[in-house]
């Protein structure tokens, strides 16, 4: 286990920022934390780090304990945090230099390691140019080239695409997935729901400081959108058809969005449905199955807390 | 919280002082801010040497303590050059610290840095030493300067006890400027905003400076009030003042370095005729001497100066790390 906490939680005052949290991460997973703003994400990452420290409860990351152990833990713990920043007046050359020196690392070690993630990070060409005239991508690729310095065990990562354009963030995202094949660790958080799941081996669902959903993308879809399966369909007109499937045994709910219809049923129906759709006099234009995403899981749990509230 | 555990956490908290150090030297030395202190500082020690000197010229023929004199001397409408450092040192501690810790918040450096293998401690240290040995830097290129320009204006090379004399001034100029330096760092570390601490750094500044003395008074007139029929009453109120005022680093300063360039000075605060008694007034107290009665002061200084250091450790390790 290389993360894992037991009944972990931070108080503000009186502001609750994590609660019992039990988090347990193998070794070579890629995990996503996600949840509204202020539900605690990177309060987690910070006790994690032992930058802040935790209200009740444990945490171990590689076994060694944020609190007592911060040394031999942030040396093999690579953070990039949500809001990064540098000194913008040196070079990216000397920024990294100067977080080598903070590791201890030997001089001509760190120059020949400095050189490998900035070639990496495609910044190679910019090392010598001051940090003040870097773009925003440039200089989240800094900070994870500075993640990467270290030659980390995990690697965390708060909200690694915030800010950058889709197709940076798409780069970014797969150079997050390279580090999956070396064997890193990778604990990350984001908003952006499509991309954790194009990532994430598994994600956790924050919510007002509590983990209330885990698991795998699949396993969440099948546990908060009860096994669905959810058929996307175009036909003209629409008028009476939407009663019309409603009346299939198999449906379980009928929706109208964006001009087309959405069903949800408990098998694959789409035979049924064309055969309907033809039936009843209209033209079918497109027929698909969807495959469960998170956004949706995502959107339906938290209408279902609304609901409840 | 963190310091519950400090006790028992791993390794040295000296662990990164070095980096933190040899980063926050360059960026001193290499800010423009530093340069506009160096020319400010150079141009009024030039000048106040230049106007001692010429002084001493026209005046002196016979005095061993030269060197010591071109420091203290002044001429008219020009200060001594070390009412001049007295004056400016703090201003300089000032520039290099009111910054410190704000500046890594407001430039999201800190949870970067601090998520490297190092403790908070070695951050502030590092950035203390960095900013007390450019000081040290700046004095002891002023003192270089200032003792050739007197070699050149009066042509007499100083003896072995004025440079001892010269160097134990500087370290109690160093000890002064780290009390300064200690205030801007706390204040880097109370306030989040870079411009509310230089203002309030330069608050307490001119609050010892200007008014400090006048509110000492008040105070020894209200502790032991002067009665003209108990004789003793007024020296009570004396010694009152110069407790009161003892609050004050600039006093504290002041006195050292009285006592340590001028071998004249036998003893500081109100003296009673009977305890002159046996001294030969006017004959130069000799350096250990000079060194035991400023050593109160100088002590006094380096405590202030952890005091504060200790103060902004426990403040910064409560803070949290994101702004
Ligand atoms: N220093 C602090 N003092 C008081 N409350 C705080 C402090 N820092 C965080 N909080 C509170 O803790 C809660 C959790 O905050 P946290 O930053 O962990 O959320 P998050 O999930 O990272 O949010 P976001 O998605 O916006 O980054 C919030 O309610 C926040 O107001
Ligand atoms: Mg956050």
């Amino acid at each position: 286990m290389v993360i894992e906490t037991q009944g972990l939680s931070k108080r503000y005052g009186k502001v609750v920022a994590v609660e019992d949290l039990n988090l347990r991460i193998e070794a070579g997973e890629v995990y996503g934390l996600l949840g509204p703003n202020g539900s605690g994400k990177t309060t987690t990452i910070l006790m994690m780090l032992g930058l802040t420290e935790p209200s009740g409860g444990t945490v171990r990351v590689l076994g060694l304990d944020p609190v007592r152990e911060p040394l031999s833990l942030k040396k093999q713990v690579g953070y990039l945090p949500d809001s990064v920043g540098f000194y913008s007046e040196m070079t990216a050359w000397e920024n990294l230099a100067y977080i080598a020196r903070l590791n201890g690392l030997p001089r001509a070690e760190a120059e020949a390691r400095i050189a490998r993630v900035l070639e990496r990070m495609g910044l190679a060409e910019v090392a010598h140019r001051p940090v003040s005239a870097f773009s925003r991508g440039m200089r989240q690729r800094l900070g994870l080239a500075e993640v990467l310095l270290k030659e980390p065990k995990v690697v965390i990562l708060d909200e690694p695409t915030l800010g950058l354009d889709p197709e940076a963030a798409q780069a970014f995202l797969q150079m997050i997935q390279g580090l999956k094949a070396e064997g890193i660790t990778v604990l990350l958080s984001s908003h952006l729901l499509h991309q954790v799941q194009a990532i994430c081996d598994r994600v956790g669902l924050f919510h007002k400081g509590r983990l209330v959903l885990e698991g795998r993308v699949e396993e969440l879809a099948q546990r908060v959108l009860g096994g669905a399966y959810r058929i996307r369909l175009g036909a003209s007109p629409l008028e009476g058809l939407q009663a019309r499937l409603q009346a299939l045994p198999e449906v379980s709910r009928v929706s109208l969005e964006d001009g087309e219809v959405r069903l949800e049923a408990t098998q694959d129906v789409r035979p049924l449905v064309a055969r309907t759709v033809l039936e009843a006099g209209a033209a079918l234009h497109s027929l698909a199955l969807e495959k469960p995403s998170l956004d949706e899981v995502y959107a339906r749990y938290f209408q279902e807390v609304r609901h409840a509230a | 919280m963190q310091l519950s555990a400090g006790a028992r956490r791993e390794g040295s908290p000296w662990t990164g002082v070095w980096a933190v150090f040899l980063k926050e030297v360059a960026d001193h030395l290499s800010s423009t801010r530093m340069r506009i202190l160096e020319v400010l500082i150079l141009l009024s020690a030039v000048g106040a040497v230049y106007a001692g000197a010429r002084t001493l010229q026209q005046t002196v023929s016979e005095d061993p303590f030269l060197l010591l004199q071109v420091f203290t001397a002044a001429q008219d409408p020009l200060p001594s050059f070390v009412a001049f450092l007295s004056f400016f040192l703090p201003l300089a501690a000032i520039a290099l610290g009111f910054d410190a810790i704000n500046s890594e918040y407001n430039r999201n450096t800190l949870s970067r840095v601090l998520a490297q293998p190092i403790y908070r401690d070695a951050l502030l240290w590092g950035k203390f030493l960095a900013g007390l040995a450019t000081l040290a830097l700046i004095l002891l290129a002023l003192f270089l300067l200032v003792v050739g320009l007197s070699l050149i204006f009066l042509g007499v090379p100083p003896n072995t006890e004025e440079v001892a004399r010269a160097l134990l001034f500087l370290l109690a100029t160093l000890a002064y400027a780290g009390v300064w330096l200690g205030i801007a760092l706390l204040f880097s570390v109370l306030f989040r905003s870079a411009a509310t601490s230089a203002l309030a750094a330069i608050a307490v500044w001119l609050f010892f400076a200007l008014f400090w003395g006048i509110i000492a008074q008040l105070l020894a007139q209200a502790v032991s009030p002067y009665d003209p029929f108990r004789p003793e009453s007024e020296l009570r109120q004396a010694e009152a003042l110069v407790a009161f005022s003892r609050v004050s680093p600039n006093t504290l300063y002041a006195e050292a370095i009285q006592v340590l360039l001028n071998p004249a000075v036998r003893s500081l605060g109100p003296v009673l005729i009977t305890q002159l008694q046996g001294a030969l007034l006017g004959s130069p107290l000799p350096l250990g001497q000079s060194l035991l009665l400023a050593w109160p002061q100088l002590t006094g200084l380096i405590a202030l100066t952890l005091l504060l250091f200790a103060l902004t450790y426990v403040l910064f390790q409560r803070r949290e790390v994101r702004a």
